[in-house]
């Protein structure tokens, strides 16, 4: 652990990542003290610019608070960006590891399933699917989850591919261990650090494949979302700079933060990369 | 003696801060005369490759460098020159040839093209000019129809026609020294010897100066006229091939000399009649292409053995050898079912191990263990060494402190500190990671161990005690042992009787020491006749 943080120390950006990171989590964390009405309240004058009649960002149309809303929507894209990403690994992992693993028949129908599922644009498909389930959290994890799964099955087929071979599992089978014990004891832990670092830039693939379909309109009506914010405020952006912007810039920081972490675990639990700086 | 091509002096080079060692090589002083052949031997980590590089300018720069000392070629210091000046001496006075040929080729042009960009470099010549002098290279280098080997790409020449074709390339501008780093080593024996033998030819022809890496005495012995030898980073010997090979005076040569297991077969033992194992008309063949659903083009059917039958007798060991390709190891996966044969009978005592299915498989596991080539890959980089080799007997059922305890005598025997219970197998050497690995197979008190090339990814001094160490093994556990090498000096000293193999077909059987005196087959000759330094220490 410690050498790990030596190693993603090396690089600076990821650390200013994590910092920034940390930072949207604490804002998430404790949205409900610092605003601890409802983000959708009616706060105040509708279209106050920031800093003018009590409100830190500006209000929209209807006197919603933004930086209330932008606390608030901290939460819901923090969360659905992770529940999203840990059900894609999941299943990718379970798809990709399978596939890998037994190859033959087995690869060959897992793999093409995987490829029907890539043929698809992936926004395309997530609108389809949110709008055929009804928006709600659930159906938007849902969602981003089928339609990022497919990379996830792809680079673990192909690690599960190139360690089952290797000799040390061939020893496992001279021993008579059970396929349940190699795949999950035995490979999975050797390919861990590619699983991390594709599950850290997706949670940032997540965020704004939310964003995008709140934008549309396709949120939770129920959750304030930064997304939603935005698809608020985009009647008003010349008269109302503030309403979309704010908003937007919170999805950028973010999602920049988490590349940039993303990268840096990459780095780090890269060893072919460890020279190269 | 004539005046020296290249004088190495002081030479001095430098390792990234925080590594083994500061330097790489250290202090050393070399000469290489004209039309002679100067190997450098050493063991991995002795600083013989860089060494070689540094001559290059093509060390991986800035983490290495050359931190002292010179290196001079004729009126010139290869260390202070610009890099202009080295690309000029590069491929036209100073050229190298490589271990794996299929990486140092481009694998998208055509062995033609390549050779043409070394004239077209260096050289202002027509293009009819630069194609003759090519094929005229290539015929040199006896390659099989030049001119179509001209348009051939490396994937599809083999790998000792690609060597050839790197030699062409090397010697293309008459170079004046030729550095060759470990170029025999991915090759197949007989392939080897065809190589050095080239290699000699070629130099006696253009006069070059060649400095040959390699790691193997028995090359040296073939092909050097004087001989240094490395440890640590350091020359420790050097001298003529006679008086190093005859009468080394470094404690470190004699031990590395000492431990080249010898051509002459160790005396057979006295032998049980009775078979453990017995392989009958085995049968496998590997099928790629095809793809999904027959889609994917023609199929390629390659017979990886073919009716192959062995018997091993209680406590002997019975070796396989044969060049890459030959089934060797497809055999002895076959024996322990890491791959299904179609046909045949794996007899173990009375049962046929083939036909059964994983459960019914898993009792005779523990009977029947392996022990893998590569100590580097045979083990589990996340996993403790203690639960490596703990987990065979607690898939076997039994209880875990049993186990533990089984575990920990059998680090002890395989010569072993204890505290490597709790460590993680990236803390060990290569040799200890194979004792690792041998204690895993003995754990389980097999009657038959299989060893797939159990020490060919070992140095000579470590090979030596992992031999000596299996068959301290077989002894106190009266083990059977089907041991498969592609070495002949390895297999005179562990095996009691030979099997040859080569196409998937066992081409001769018998009792090593006949086989090494009387061989029977054409093939089994060409083997032994290929051992290099077969002459050096063959009595």
């Amino acid at each position: 652990m410690v050498q790990f943080w030596r190693l993603f120390r090396r690089n600076r950006s990821a650390v200013l990542g994590l910092v920034i990171l940390g930072l949207v989590i604490l804002m998430a964390a404790t949205a409900h003290l610092i605003f601890p009405d409802d983000p959708f309240r009616l706060a105040g004058r509708s279209m106050s610019p920031p800093g003018e009649n009590g409100f830190l960002l500006g209000s929209d149309s209807l006197g919603r608070d933004v930086a209330a809303g932008i606390a608030h929507g901290a939460k819901t894209s923090l969360l659905i960006g992770l529940m999203a990403t840990l059900v894609a690994v999941g299943l990718g992992t379970l798809m990709g590891g399978l596939a890998g693993y037994y190859g033959g028949l087995i690869d060959d129908i897992l793999m093409r399933v995987t490829e029907m599922f890539q043929t698809i644009p992936s926004f395309v498909f997530a609108i389809l699917l949110v709008a055929i389930m009804k928006p709600s959290i659930e159906s938007i994890v849902i969602a981003i989850a089928v339609v990022s799964w497919p990379a996830v099955a792809r680079l673990v087929r192909g690690e599960f591919l190139s360690l089952r071979g290797r000799e040390f599992v061939q020893a496992c089978h001279t021993l008579g261990m059970s396929d349940a014990r190699i795949i999950l004891r035995e490979i999975l832990p050797n390919c861990l650090s590619p699983i991390i670092v594709i599950g850290s830039l997706m949670v940032a693939t997540a965020i704004l494949i939310e964003s995008g379909l709140a934008f549309l309109g396709l949120g939770d009506p129920n959750i304030m979302s930064w997304g939603f914010q935005i698809g608020a405020g985009r009647t008003l952006l010349r008269s109302a700079w503030w309403v979309c912007t704010f908003p937007g810039i919170a999805i950028l920081i973010t999602v920049l933060a988490i590349n940039l972490v993303g990268e840096g675990l990459n780095d780090a639990l890269n060893p072919r990369l460890r020279e190269r700086t | 003696m004539s005046a020296p091509l290249l004088e190495i002096r002081d030479l001095h080079v430098a390792l990234p801060a925080g590594s083994e060692r500061p330097y790489a090589v250290e202090a050393v002083n070399a000469d290489l005369a004209p039309n002679e052949i100067l190997c450098i031997v050493g063991e991995s980590g002795s600083g013989k490759s860089l060494m070689s590089r540094a001559v290059m300018g093509l060390l991986p720069k800035p983490h290495v460098h050359v931190a002292k000392g010179s290196i001079r070629f004729g009126e010139e210091d290869l260390v202070t020159i610009p890099d202009a000046r080295l690309r000029q001496i590069r491929g036209s006075d100073i050229s190298m040839i490589f271990q794996e040929p299929m990486t140092a080729l481009n694998p998208v042009m055509t062995i033609g093209d390549q050779i043409d960009e070394v004239f077209r470099f260096h050289e202002k010549m027509s293009r009819r000019e630069r194609r003759e002098r090519a094929i005229g290279l290539l015929d040199d280098v006896h390659l099989p129809d030049p001119a179509a080997s001209m348009r051939a790409y490396p994937h599809e020449l083999s790998g000792g026609q690609r060597q050839r074709a790197m030699i062409a390339m090397a010697l293309a501008l008459d170079p004046k020294i030729l550095i060759a780093d470990e170029p025999t080593t991915a090759l197949d024996v007989t392939t080897q010897a065809q190589i050095l033998k080239l290699i000699k030819e070629m130099q006696e022809k253009h006069d070059t100066g060649v400095l040959f890496i390699t790691h193997d005495f028995g090359v040296v012995a073939d092909i050097a006229d004087r001989v240094a030898v490395m440890q640590g980073g350091q020359m420790v010997e050097a001298g003529t091939a006679a008086e190093v090979l005859n009468n080394p005076q470094h404690p470190y040569t004699q031990r590395l000399i000492e431990a080249v297991p010898s051509l002459t077969p160790r005396p057979p033992r006295v032998q049980a009649a009775k078979p453990v194992l017995e392989v009958k008309n085995l049968t496998k063949t590997f099928r790629s292409g095809g793809g999904f659903l027959g889609f994917g083009g023609e199929e390629r059917i390659v017979h990886a053995a073919k009716d192959v039958t062995l018997e091993l007798r209680h406590g002997e060991t019975l070796g396989i050898v044969g060049e890459s390709g030959s089934g060797k190891s497809t055999v002895a996966r076959c024996i322990v079912r890491l791959i299904e044969a179609e046909e045949g009978k794996i007899l173990l005592g009375d049962t046929d191990l083939r036909p059964l299915g994983r459960a019914a498989m898993r009792p005779h596991r523990a009977r029947i263990q392996m022990v893998f080539q590569d100590p580097f890959a045979s083990l589990n980089p996340r996993t403790k060494v203690g639960a490596i080799i703990s987990q065979g007997p607690i898939i076997q059922g039994v209880p875990r402190e049993e186990a533990e305890a089984k575990t920990r005598e059998l680090l002890k025997v395989v010569g072993l500190d204890e505290r490597a219970y709790d460590r993680y197998p990236h803390e060990f050497s290569g040799g200890q990671r194979q004792r690792i690995g041998i204690a895993r197979a003995l754990v389980l008190g097999p009657d038959v161990l299989v060893a797939d090339e159990p020490v060919s990814a070992l140095d000579v001094s470590i090979q030596a005690q992992i031999l000596r160490l299996l068959d301290e093994i077989r002894e106190r556990m009266t083990l059977s042992m089907i041991f498969i090498t592609h070495d002949l000096r390895v297999a005179a000293q562990v095996c009691d009787r030979l099997a040859v193999m080569r196409y998937g077909e066992v081409v001769e059987t018998g009792p090593t020491a006949e086989i090494f005196r009387d061989p029977r087959h054409e093939y089994t000759r060409a083997l032994l006749a290929a051992v290099p330094g077969k002459d050096w220490r063959a009595g």
